[in-house]
C-alpha cells in the first residue's frame, strides 16, 4: 500500500470521526429538543454566537433553534474542574469514558454508506470493505459494555457498581438476540438474492433491491430494534444508569469531560446502530424497493449521476439514519423504565426464542426457495475488493 | 511493517498474557486477559483470518471475559486473591505447564509444524481465483461454513453436543439450590 | 368488606405491548403538535394577580416628600430581621420640617427578606409597599442583594396618596398660628 493511501484513508477516518461526532452533539441537541417538545416545552433556544447571531434573519433563527447549544455544551464540559474523587481506583476510574467511546468510533470503518460508481459497476463507500463487515460491528461494539462495567467497578460505590453489574448482565442476554436476528437477513442476503458468501454490509444492502427487509423480515427486525435499545442503553433498557434507583447508574461519579465521553459514547453508539438497522433492514441509502414490479432505478436513481449520485445516495442513507435517531429519542420520552427483572425475562425467555424461531423458519423458507428456483446453475456475479468483476459457475451446493 | 506489527503484538500478547498469572488483583488479570485476546486477534489479522480475529474478540473478548468479569465482581475480590493455591494444584500446574513447553518444543525443533501447503489443503474447497493464495482458506467466512458443514461435519455436531450437555448439567446444578436459590446463576448458565 | 376486582386476563396482543406502544408514541407525537406552555421570561412577563408581593420598597408622595418617617415599627415587626434602619432628623429650615424625622438610611437585605408584607402592613405612613411587580435578583456579592434607601426609593417610586397627612397637620398649625378660632 502507498503512503499516499494510507494517509487519503486517515483523512477519511478523520472525516468520519468528525461528522459522527457532530452528529451525536447534535442529538443531544435534538434529545433535548424533542423532549422538550413532548412535553409542551420549546428546549434550548438562547446560545448565541457572537457574529453569526447577528446576522438579520437567519441569526435569530438558528438561535431559536438551539444550534449553538451543542457547542456551548461542548465547551462547558471542557472547561469544567475535572474532579477525581478520592476513593476511586483511579487509573480504571481514567480509562472507562475512553473505553466506551472507542468501539463505537471503530465500528464506523466497516460501515458502508453509500455507493459510488466506476465504470457503471456499484462499490460501497466504506473505509474497509472486508468480508466479516457484520461481524466485525458485534464484535468492537460489544466491547463498550467494558467501558460501563469498568466505570462502575471504578468508582467504588455502591451505585456505580450496581449501574455496571446490571449493564454487563444486560448486553451478554441481548447480544445474542441481537446476533441471532441478523442470521436470517445473512442467509437471505446470500441465498435466494444472489450474493455470494459473504459477510460484507454491502452485500446485505444490494441482496435488499427487491424488497427491504423490513418488510420481509418484520419479526426479526423488530427483535433487532429491541435488542439495539437495551445494547445502547436507551430507555426502556437504561436500568444500567436509571436515574430514579441509581442516582446516574454508571457514571455517578463522574464529572465534567468524562461524563460528557459517556454521554457522547452514547449518542455515538445510538448513531452507529441506527446506521446498521438501516444496512440491514432498510435498504441502506437505496431511495425505494422495486417491490420486484417498479423498475431498478426506483432503489438507485443516481446510478448514472457521478458523484452528485454518490452525494444524494449519503444524503439518503443519513436520511434514514436520522428518522431512527429520532424514533430512539421519541421512544425515550413515550416509554417508562423496566424494571431489571422484566429486562432479563424479555431477553431470555421472549427474545431469544423468537429470533430461534426466526431463523428456522427462514432457514425453511429460503432452503424451499432454492430448490425451486434452482440457484446452483445460474451463474452468480462476483465484485471483488479490487474492482474486478468474476462470472463463476456456482457449485458450492452440487459439490 | 507487517514484520513490525507482529513483533508488537505479539510482545504484547505474550506480556499480557505473562501478567494475567502474576498479577495478583483479579480484575486487572482480567483486564490483561482481555488485552492478550486482542492482541492475539490482531495477529490473526495480520494473518489474513479475519474472520477468527473477529470471532477471537467476539466470543472472548466480547461475551466470554464480560462474564468474568462480572463474576469477579460479584465475588469478594480482595479475600479470594489471598488465598495460597494447594500444593497438589500446584504441582498439577507444573506438569501441565512442562507438558506445554514440551509440545512447542516439538513443534518448534521436531518438524511437527504444517507447511502451509498442507493448511490450504486441508478444506478443499472449491477456489474463486485458481487458489493462488495458500493461506485463502482462512480468510472468508464461507470456506469456514463449507469446512465445518462438509469435511468437518462430525467434529463439529460432537462440539455442540459437548456445549448442549455442558449446558443441562449448569441448568441441573443451579435447578438443585431448589426455589430460594438466587435467580442469578441461571444467565451464566444459559451462556 | 374486602371487594375483588375482577381483572380480565391479557390478551395476547396486550401481552406483546406493542398496541400499547405505539397507543403511547402517538400522544407523544401529538404532543408535539401542541402550542408549547413555556413562556419566555424576560421577553415575556407573567400576569401579576392583585396583591402579588414583590421586592420591598420606599416610596414617596406626590409632592416628592419621601414618607418614611422612621419609626422602625417595621424594622421591629420584620420576621427575619430583613431591615435596618438609622433614623435621622429633617433639617431646620427644610420644606418638611414639621415631619422631623426621616431614615437616614434604610436598609432591606433581600437574602434573609421573606416577602411575608408585615412590613407594609404594620407602617403607619403608607411608606413601604411590597411592589405588585417582580424583579430578578441577581448578583454576585453579599453586598449586591443590600438595598440601601436610594435603591429603594428608585424602586418604589411615587404612589397617589390619599390622606396628605403631614400637609393637614401642617395647615393645621399654621392656621393655629394665625390665630384660628375653634
Ligand atoms: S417604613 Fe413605615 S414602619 Fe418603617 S420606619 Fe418608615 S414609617 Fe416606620
Ligand atoms: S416583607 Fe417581611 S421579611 Fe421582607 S422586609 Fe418586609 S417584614 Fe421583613
Amino acid at each position: 500500500m502507498d503512503w499516499i493511501d494510507i494517509l487519503l484513508k486517515v483523512v477519511f477516518a478523520f472525516l468520519m470521526v468528525m461528522v459522527v461526532m457532530t452528529m451525536a452533539g447534535y442529538s443531544v441537541l435534538a434529545e433535548r429538543k424533542i423532549a422538550s417538545w413532548i412535553q409542551g416545552r420549546v428546549g434550548p433556544n438562547r446560545t448565541a454566537l457572537p457574529g453569526l447571531s447577528s446576522i438579520p434573519v437567519l441569526g435569530p433563527m438558528l438561535v431559536k433553534m438551539g444550534i449553538w447549544q451543542p457547542l456551548a455544551d461542548g465547551v462547558k464540559f471542557l472547561f469544567k474542574e475535572d474532579p477525581i474523587p478520592g476513593h476511586v481506583k483511579k487509573f480504571y476510574y481514567v480509562l472507562a469514558p475512553m473505553i466506551s467511546l472507542a468501539p463505537a468510533l471503530i465500528t464506523m470503518v466497516v460501515l458502508p454508506f453509500g455507493v459510488y460508481y466506476v465504470d457503471g459497476q456499484a462499490m460501497p463507500l466504506v473505509l474497509a470493505n472486508v468480508d466479516i463487515g457484520i461481524l466485525f460491528i458485534l464484535a468492537v461494539s460489544s466491547l463498550g459494555v467494558y467501558g460501563i462495567v469498568i466505570g462502575g467497578w471504578a468508582a467504588n460505590s455502591k451505585y456505580p457498581f450496581y449501574g455496571g453489574i446490571r449493564s454487563s448482565a444486560q448486553m451478554i442476554s441481548y447480544e445474542l438476540a441481537m446476533g441471532m436476528s441478523i442470521l436470517p437477513v445473512l442467509m437471505w442476503a446470500n441465498g435466494p438474492a444472489g450474493g455470494l458468501g459473504d459477510l460484507t454490509l454491502y452485500n446485505v444492502v444490494t441482496s435488499q433491491q427487491a424488497v427491504w427487509l423490513v418488510f420481509w423480515m418484520p419479526v426479526p427486525a423488530f427483535v433487532f430494534l429491541v435488542s439495539l435499545f437495551a445494547e445502547t442503553n436507551r430507555m426502556p433498557f437504561d436500568a444500567p444508569e436509571s436515574e430514579t434507583e441509581l442516582v446516574g447508574g454508571f457514571h455517578t461519579e463522574y464529572g465534567s469531560f468524562k461524563f460528557g465521553l459517556y454521554f457522547v459514547a452514547e449518542y455515538a453508539h445510538m448513531i452507529i446502530g441506527s446506521a446498521v438497522f438501516t444496512l440491514l433492514f432498510l435498504g441502506g441509502w437505496q431511495l425505494f424497493p422495486t417491490f420486484g414490479i417498479l423498475p431498478d432505478w426506483v432503489a438507485n436513481p443516481w446510478a448514472g449521476w457521478g458523484w452528485i449520485g454518490s452525494v444524494l445516495s449519503v444524503l439518503v442513507f443519513i436520511g434514514k439514519l436520522l428518522f431512527f435517531i429520532v424514533f430512539f429519542i421519541w421512544v425515550r420520552w413515550t416509554l417508562p423504565r423496566f424494571r431489571y427483572d422484566q429486562i432479563m425475562n424479555l431477553g431470555w425467555k421472549y427474545l431469544v426464542p423468537i429470533a430461534l424461531a426466526c431463523i428456522f423458519i427462514y432457514a425453511l423458507i429460503i432452503a424451499g426457495w432454492d430448490l425451486m428456483v434452482a440457484v446452483e446453475n445460474t451463474p452468480a456475479e462476483v465484485v471483488q475488493p479490487d474492482g474486478q468483476v468474476v462470472t463463476q459457475q456456482e457449485d458450492l451446493i452440487t459439490h | 511493517m507487517q514484520d513490525f506489527f507482529f513483533y508488537l503484538f505479539s510482545a504484547l500478547t505474550v506480556l499480557s498474557a505473562l501478567l494475567v498469572v502474576v498479577n495478583p488483583n483479579a480484575v486487572n488479570g482480567a483486564m490483561y486477559m482481555i488485552l492478550s485476546f486482542i492482541g492475539m486477534a490482531v495477529l490473526f489479522l495480520l494473518l489474513d483470518a479475519f474472520f477468527l480475529a473477529v470471532l477471537q474478540v467476539l466470543v472472548y473478548a466480547g461475551a466470554v471475559m464480560v462474564l468474568f468479569l462480572f463474576i469477579i465482581m460479584l465475588l469478594d475480590v480482595e479475600r479470594a486473591s489471598k488465598v495460597r493455591p494447594k500444593a497438589l494444584s500446584t504441582a498439577a500446574a507444573l506438569v501441565g505447564f512442562g507438558l506445554l513447553v514440551v509440545g512447542l518444543g516439538y513443534l518448534f525443533l521436531g518438524g511437527g509444524s504444517v507447511t502451509p501447503a498442507e493448511l490450504s489443503a486441508a478444506p478443499e474447497i472449491p477456489m474463486q481465483d485458481g487458489g493462488t493464495n495458500p493461506m485463502e482458506f482462512a480468510t472468508a467466512s464461507r470456506s469456514f461454513g463449507y469446512g465445518l458443514f462438509t469435511k468437518y461435519m462430525l467434529p463439529f455436531q460432537v462440539t455442540g453436543f459437548l456445549l448442549l450437555i455442558a449446558m443441562m448439567g449448569v441448568i441441573v446444578l443451579s435447578k438443585r439450590l431448589g426455589p430460594s436459590g438466587q435467580e442469578e446463576p441461571t444467565t451464566e448458565a444459559v451462556k | 368488606m374486602a371487594k375483588v376486582v375482577e381483572r380480565k386476563p391479557l390478551s395476547f396482543l396486550e401481552k406483546t405491548y406493542i398496541p400499547q406502544i405505539v397507543g403511547g408514541l402517538t400522544i407523544t407525537l401529538k404532543n408535539v403538535f401542541r402550542p408549547k406552555v413555556t413562556l419566555q421570561y424576560p421577553e415575556e412577563r407573567p400576569p401579576i394577580p392583585q396583591g402579588y408581593r414583590g421586592i420591598p420598597a420606599l416610596v414617596k408622595d406626590p409632592h416628592g416628600r419621601e414618607k418614611c418617617v422612621s419609626c422602625q415599627l417595621c424594622e421591629f415587626v420584620c420576621p427575619p430581621k430583613a431591615i435596618r434602619i438609622t433614623p435621622g432628623e429633617i433639617a431646620e429650615g427644610s420644606e418638611n420640617e414639621h415631619v422631623e424625622k426621616a431614615p437616614e438610611d434604610f436598609e432591606i437585605n433581600m437574602l434573609r427578606c421573606i416577602y411575608c408584607g408585615l412590613c407594609q402592613e404594620v407602617c403607619p405612613e403608607e411608606a413601604i409597599f411590597l411592589q405588585g411587580d417582580f424583579n430578578s435578583l441577581v448578583g454576585t456579592t453579599r453586598e449586591e442583594f443590600v438595598n440601601h434607601k436610594d435603591k429603594l426609593y428608585e424602586l418604589g417610586g411615587t404612589r397617589p396618596d390619599e390622606h396628605y397627612k403631614w400637609d393637614k397637620k401642617k395647615e393645621a398649625a399654621e392656621q393655629a398660628a394665625a390665630g384660628g378660632h375653634h
